[in-house]
Order: C-alpha cells, then structure tokens, then sequence
C-alpha cells in the first residue's frame, strides 16, 4: 500500500502525460471499433480498403473533434458566446472535481489514503445547503456563512476519521469507504424528514437554496460557470502554500514519507492524522459549496455526482501536486463537458469517456507499463 | 572443488557495483572478503549465488565455466550460503527446514521425515553441532539457528560455503564457537568464503585474505597483517581505530533509571528493573547482543515506548509520562539505531531532515511559515561543521552515504541546547572514516558535560568508548563494569552470567 502511494505520489509528470496519451489513444481505437460504419466497411476491406480508412478517420476524428468542441473552443458555433461556452462548461466541471482533488493530495502526500471525498462533498453540501436555505441574512453575511459552514461540514466529517485512526488505529481506507455510505444514506434520509426536504415535495429534494447565499454567476444566468472557480484558484495556492511553505505542511509530508521519523522527531502523530484528515475533509467540503450553492442550488441525492471518484483519479493523475491537480481537474472537466457535444453530434456513447478516465487509472497504476509502452529508460536499477 | 571468480563486473546504472573482481576459494582453505559496507562484498557473492547477472566476467568450478541463473543453479553446483539473515522458517521444525527445498519422499510421494531427521543427526554428529531434529527453528537460539543453515547448505552437498557476515548477531561465545566450525569444515575439504568487515574475525580465521574497496580488488593481505594495517587497506588511507580521549571527570549523576520495566503489546516483559546512572561528563555504554532489551530502554528514554514502570530522572524531573517532545524539550539529544527508518525522511532534503524536531518553533518557523532563509543558513553552517558530504543542502537524505546520514542526524541532534545524549549503535554500517568522526562526536559531547548513553552490540566500540559498561541480557542489567574489564569476562556477561 505504501509502496503504490509511492508510485503515485512520486512518480513525474512525463509519465501522467504519457498515461493520458496512451488512454486517448485506446480509446480513439474503442471508438473506432463501436463505430456502425467502420464495422460495415471492414467487411469489405480488401475490396475497397480506402472506404474503411475514410471512415476509420471519420469517426476517430470526428469524435475527438467533437470532443474539442465541446470543452475548449466551438469553432462552428454562430456567435462568440457560444463558440466560447464550451471552456467555461470545462472550467465548470472541473471546480468540483478540482476542489475535492486537491483534498485528497493532501491526504496522499502525508500517506493517508482518503476514499472519503464522496462523503466529505456531501456533508459540505448538507451543512452548506442548511444555511443557505434556512438562514436568512444579507447576501455578504449569508453566502461567507454558507461557504464556511459547508467548509467546515467537510472538515470535520474528514477529522473524524483522522481521529479514529489516531485513538483506535483504524485503517483509513476502511473508514473512509464506510464513512461514504453514511453520508450518501443520511442524505437519503434528511431528504425525506422536514429537515431537508421542500415542503410538500413527494421526492427527495430540498428547497432551493437563497439567492443571498449563492455563488455569484459572472458570466450571466445562460452560462453554468459561477464563482466557485475563484475559490478553486484560492484552493489550489492555499494547497501550494500548505505542502510547501508552511510548518504544518513540512509536518504532514513528514508523515506522510517516514512516520517513524517524525514520530521520534516529536511530532504528534495522532493530533497529525485529524489535522490532515480535517483540510483534507475540508477541501472536499469546499467542492461541496460549489455544487450546492452554485451548480445545483437543491440537494438532491446526485449532489456529489461521481466528483468523489474523480477526484482520487485527478489527484493521482497530478501527482499530488496542486498545480499537477489543477491541470488533471481541468483535463477531467474537459473530458465530461466533450462528452456531451461527442455523444449529441457523433453518437459515440458516453461512457466511452469513462473509459478513458478508467484507462488513465490503469496506466498511472501501472507505471512500468506505460513505460515499456513508451519505452522510458528506468533511469537506475535497484542496488542491493 | 575449487571456486573462482573471474573478472566480473557488475553495474547498477552508472554506478559500478563490481569492477574486475577476481577471487579464487580452494578447497581446505578460509578465503576472507574483507571490505567497508558498500564496497561491493554482498553484489559479488549475489552474483556468484545467481541472483544477479554479471555484466562481464565469468565463473569457473574446476576450471570449468558455469551459468547460474538462479541460486538453484548454484546450490545444484555445490555451493551453499549461510545468509546474514537466515533463510529459515521460524514455525517449521530444524529437520522440516533442512529438508525444505529437496524433500527425501517415499513411496507415492510421501514426505519421508525419518530420512530426513536421519541426515540432521548424521551431519550434526560429525561436526559436534549437538540439534534436536524436531526442535522448533524458532525457539531456538540465534547461533543454533546459525547453525542449522550451515547444516542446510552441508545436506545439499555444499563443497563451497559462502558466509556472508555471519557474525552480526553473534554473541562473542557464539562468534569462537562459529570460528571453531569453520576451522573443522576447512579441516574436512570444504572451500570457505567469508565476508566480513570484522578484523579481528579475519585475523583468527583467514587463509587469504582479499581487500575489496569501491568495487574493486585492492590485493590480497597478510593474514598475518595488524588490525591497522587491514583497516588501512580497506579505506585507502592511514587510519587509526583506537578512540582517542582523555580520562573522564565525572560530575554530578543527573541522569537516573530506577526501577524501570517496560512490557510488549503483547505483555511479554521486555524489561526488567533497570538501574543505573549517568553522571555528567560520562559516557555509559550499554553493551549486550541485539534484541536484549537495548531498543526498549531508549524509546522509554524518550517517552515512545507504551507500557512503563519505574523512574527514569534527567535533573531531578521524571520522563516517563512525558511524550517524544516534551522528552526532547527538556534536552534529550537521540540517534535512533535505524536512521533511515527513524532517524531521518529519506525524501526529505538536508535541510528539511535538518529542521525536522523544531519545525514548529522560532527560528525555524515564522508565523505559519517556514522561516526558509534561516534554514538555509542553519543548514550550510551545519554542513560545514559536520563535514557532510553532499552537493548541497538541497540534497535528499536518501542520496547520501550511511556516513553521511549519520552526520546529518548528529547534526540535528548535537545542535540542540542538551542535557543528555543518547545514541543508539552509532556506527552500525559505517565507514571507518564515519565512526572515527562519530566517536570524535560523542567523545566531545562527554567532554562538554553532558551524561552520554551509548548502545554498542560490538565489544571493540563498547570497551573503547565507554567510561563504563553495563551489560544487558534479557531485558536486565547483568552488571555495571570498568571499560577495562577483559573481553572474556564481558561476553560471559553477554550470555546472562553475572561477573
């Protein structure tokens, strides 16, 4: 286990771009390979070989053109706004997943393998969502309640852990996968009790939160990007701050390499567990207020979406690396606002992009593959 | 049969681990491998056992070329090995484990025990080695284990033994004991090829000797050359191993242990009623074998361990109770016997191993931040003083040399305001430029004033440093003796028997 976070958390960033082209590149061959018209042409292929490679070209091409379409730049759009959308539907994804990434960096780089963030974004969510649709304050006191509340809804829902591991010696991973559980089942439950649940609503949903407490939408009400991408920038140099610059940070990659050395260094391990656990929950937390008090604006059991998933797989794509986190998050957010405009205009299936982000998992796993794929030198053989 | 290396060479990257190695072990004779950790001993016999793949050279039995590929190669071509870390499985009885590998089976593949116990006690009589066939590998003694892999590599038909530091877990009994056996096999035609860093072994022992240095063969010594001589080729340079310092001016006993114990989680006793004191300006070595307790005593030193008794005083306030900081705080200076596992983060840099007990405190901290400007001045200063070297203090720990690590710790260590030093086997795997400024280090530190505790599991170390030893077996102090005390006597006290 410890030897994998290794992997993962020391490995270069040459081979997190590696592992991205490697994924794009079997999944243009499964987009290939599911397209009606390059299976119809293969029949014929030694007859008429040039159609087969036309609409080989066709639907890879035309997938990922779509894709690039629809998550950075559509030149085919009518006016500018639209034609600029796409990079703010990226921008739009990635906040969440970015936010809830740089949680989990934390926790990775001082060798803590949170799965939490699922639960962490949703306890942001539900103390965020609380505040903002039961309280009632001018805009400048209620959207800064709301933001810490959330903040703070994840951070301690993330301490706990750290705590059990620091009193009893519970194993994080174990924890932190349970821990989803109650935070996606207690959703489930508040959103059916009068304390979430919008009156009169038959499903589980609660009322929309006030407009005082929302991320302010800078582009205009047509665009889903919102201010919470100014909290994910603060996010990511807080993050750079915290691992780099500051004392606690020194002791969390401390403990995160050698904890027997920081331990007989006189550092407190256990007080050190709920600290990283605590920012870690919190980030997540953060990812949470994006989607409640800017996203969606209801809770609904999607609240967290997948976000939690992908957030341990941009965490690993960057490295643990804030900015390397920053980077994945927005390649992440791409890929799921692309999907959309691939699936509408080309009929490639959607999952297909799961696919590749399953792909990237794999090869980052694996690095020695990726580097007998791409034939990188192992720059030193182990000495005994 | 006669055993011998020819021109390997073996790299590791850039780095050449064997460079034209040649070595020759005739049968009836002790050919000892002597050299500094690091200069490439164990990657030699690693190649000659199959587990690496030279890059150039060949190896010949009886003038013949072989290819091992793996150690079964090797130990099918007669060649057997007594590893540092036996290769025994501690549940499995001593003929189970002997057997393991080649199992003797009767008919329809049965396991044939009897056999198997048969040729234990057939081996064991012939070389007096006196071991119960179905003895538990586990319960017994670490030199009976010893010698259970020897009896393991002489049933596979071993005509070259291999040992490959055997005597780090020795006893000084068991050591004399190991040497006789040797000496017998050597008598009965068996080919011995010993590593070992240990002069005194070769000394007692050796038929040939062959210096290895950096890789390389520095040529082949007297066995009757003087410990300084061998110790001078085995650095490169004139060294002196006696440890030079004047006669200790003990002041007052500021450091006191009464009455401690200390058990397992498993609640296993671990120590029991250690008493002792340290006065300033003194240095106490605790002598004894690995694993008897030494371990336990420091980390309830400094407040790691879990369950204590008794009291353990640095002027006049108690330390038990206390955690690893409030411990340090009060000027408790610690090298950890393992400083790659706990001394230092091998990731880390210099400089941050540097700051790594006081990052939360002026200078080193400003505000939230880290003070780096001061770091990076505290960090070549101490550089600079402890002669560590690095390409800089941007370095990471896991770059450096052991000799180096080490320096680092005592860097950090050293440069605290204290009022006791502990260091635990200070010198383990150093070079002997390494241990001469180590022991410098920690003789100066008496000289300051400072009560100093030393674990030594070497004699050598234990009677040179020390102004006093104290003996350790079995989690308890068998006595407190002069440094002058002769080595028989102390290595009785090592086995458990009170002078």
């Amino acid at each position: 286990m410890k030897r994998v976070m290794k992997e993962f958390t020391g490995g270069s960033a040459f081979l997190s771009i590696l592992a991205v082209i490697a994924s794009l590149v079997v999944g243009g061959i499964l987009i290939a390979l599911s397209s009606p018209e390059v299976q119809s042409t293969a029949t014929y292929l030694t007859a008429r070989p040039s159609d087969f490679f036309q609409a080989l070209w066709n639907s890879v091409f035309g997938a990922y053109d779509a894709m690039f379409r629809g998550a950075i730049f559509n030149y085919k759009a009518q006016d500018t706004l639209q034609m600029i959308k796409p990079i703010t539907e990226t921008l739009a994804y990635a906040t969440p997943i970015t936010m809830s990434g740089l949680g989990l960096a934390v926790a990775f780089r001082s060798g803590l393998f949170n799965i939490g963030a699922t639960g962490q974004i949703i306890f942001g969510a539900m103390f965020a969502g609380w505040v903002g649709i039961y309280v009632d304050l001018p805009w400048y006191v209620h959207f800064p309640l709301a933001v810490l509340a959330g903040v703070l809804g994840g951070g301690l829902f993330g301490a706990l852990v750290g705590f059990l591991k620091a009193t009893t010696g519970a194993n994080e991973v174990i924890v932190t996968i349970m821990f989803n559980y109650i935070a996606v089942l207690l959703l489930g439950y508040l959103l059916k009790t009068p304390i979430l649940q919008a009156p009169g609503a038959v499903n589980p949903i609660s009322p929309p939160v006030k407009d005082s407490a929302k991320y302010v939408f800078f582009l205009g009400d047509q665009f889903r990007l919102h201010g919470g991408v100014f909290a994910m920038i603060i996010a990511v140099v807080f993050t750079w701050w915290l691992l780099n610059r500051s004392t606690l940070g020194f002791r969390f990659r401390a403990l995160g390499h050698n904890p027997n050395a920081a331990k007989v260094a006189g550092i407190n391990i256990g007080l050190t567990y709920i600290l990283v656990m605590g920012i870690s929950g919190a980030l997540s937390g953060l990812a949470g207020t994006s989607q409640i008090l800017g996203s969606e604006q209801v809770l609904t059991l999607g609240v967290a979406a997948s976000y939690g998933f992908d957030a341990i797989t941009v965490a690993l794509l960057g490295r643990s690396n804030p900015w390397g986190v920053l980077v994945a998050g927005l390649l992440f957010g791409g890929l799921r606002a692309g999907a959309v405009t691939m699936q509408a205009n080309q009929g490639v299936p959607v999952d297909i992009v799961l696919v590749v982000q399953s792909l990237i998992v794999l090869f980052i796993a694996a690095p020695p593959l990726v580097r007998a794929i791409f034939r990188v030198k192992v720059s030193k053989e182990v000495a005994a | 049969m006669k055993l011998e290396l020819r021109g390997i060479t073996k790299r590791f990257g850039a780095m050449v681990a064997n460079d034209n190695v040649n070595l020759v072990a005739q049968p009836g004779e002790i050919h000892c491998l002597l050299g500094e950790n690091g200069a490439g001993k164990s990657t030699l016999m690693n190649v000659l056992y199959g587990l690496y793949q030279a890059d150039g050279g060949e190896i010949l039995i009886d003038d013949k070329v072989v290819k091992f590929s793996g150690p079964g190669d090797a130990m099918a071509a007669g060649i057997g090995m007594v590893h540092q870390h036996f290769m025994l499985i501690p549940v499995f009885t001593v003929a189970e484990n002997v057997m393991l590998g080649h199992e003797p089976t009767k008919f329809g593949g049965i396991l044939d025990m009897a056999a198997a116990r048969a040729k234990v006690r057939e081996v064991s009589a012939k070389f007096g080695f006196e071991i119960d066939p179905d003895a538990i590998v586990g319960e017994l003694p670490v030199g009976v284990q010893q010698r259970v892999e020897i009896i393991k590599a002489l049933i596979g038909n071993a005509e070259v033994l291999i040992f490959d530091e055997p005597t780090a877990v020795l006893t000084p009994q068991e050591t004399d004991e190991l040497m006789a056996i040797m000496k017998q096999l050597r008598e009965a035609g068996t080919a011995i090829v010993f590593i070992t860093h240990k002069l005194r072994e070769v000394q007692e022992v050796a038929d040939k000797i062959t210096v290895l240095r950096l890789g390389k063969v520095v040529g082949e010594a007297d066995p009757k050359s003087t410990a300084n001589e061998l110790a001078s080729m085995m650095v490169g340079r004139a060294v002196d191993l006696d440890v030079e310092k004047a006669p200790a001016t003990p002041g007052k006993p500021t450091f006191k242990v009464e009455g401690l114990s200390a058990w397992s989680h498993s609640g296993a006793k671990v120590l029991d009623d250690i008493n002792f004191e340290i006065h300033e300006g003194e240095i106490l070595v605790i002598a004894g074998v690995q694993g008897n307790g030494q371990t336990e005593l420091t980390e309830a030193i400094i407040g790691m361990h879990g369950k204590t008794a008794g009291s353990i005083q640095l002027d006049g306030r108690e330390l038990i109770g206390k955690n690893v900081k409030q411990v340090l705080d009060l000027g408790v200076g610690f090298v950890p016997e393992d400083r790659t596992e706990d001394g230092l983060v091998a990731e880390f840099t210099i400089a941050e191993n540097l700051m790594l007990d006081r990052s939360d405190r002026k200078p080193f901290a400003k505000g939230l931040n880290i003070n780096l400007a001061y770091l990076k001045k505290f960090a070549l200063e101490k550089l600079n003083q402890f002669d560590v070297r690095a390409q800089g203090i941007e370095s990471k720990a896991a770059q450096l040399s052991g000799g180096n690590q080490q320096k680092v710790v005592l860097a950090r260590e050293l440069s605290r305001e204290l009022r006791l030093f502990v260091a635990s086997q200070p010198t383990r795997g150093l070079d002997v430029g390494s241990i001469e400024f180590v022991h410098e280090q920690i003789v100066a530190t008496r000289d300051s004033g400072i009560p100093v505790l030393i674990v030594a599991t070497e004699l050598d170390e234990a009677t040179q440093l020390g102004d006093r030893i104290a003996v350790m077996y079995k989690g308890k102090i068998v006595g407190i003796v002069p440094s002058n005390t002769p080595r028989a006597t102390l290595g009785q006290m090592m086995a458990g028997i009170s002078a």
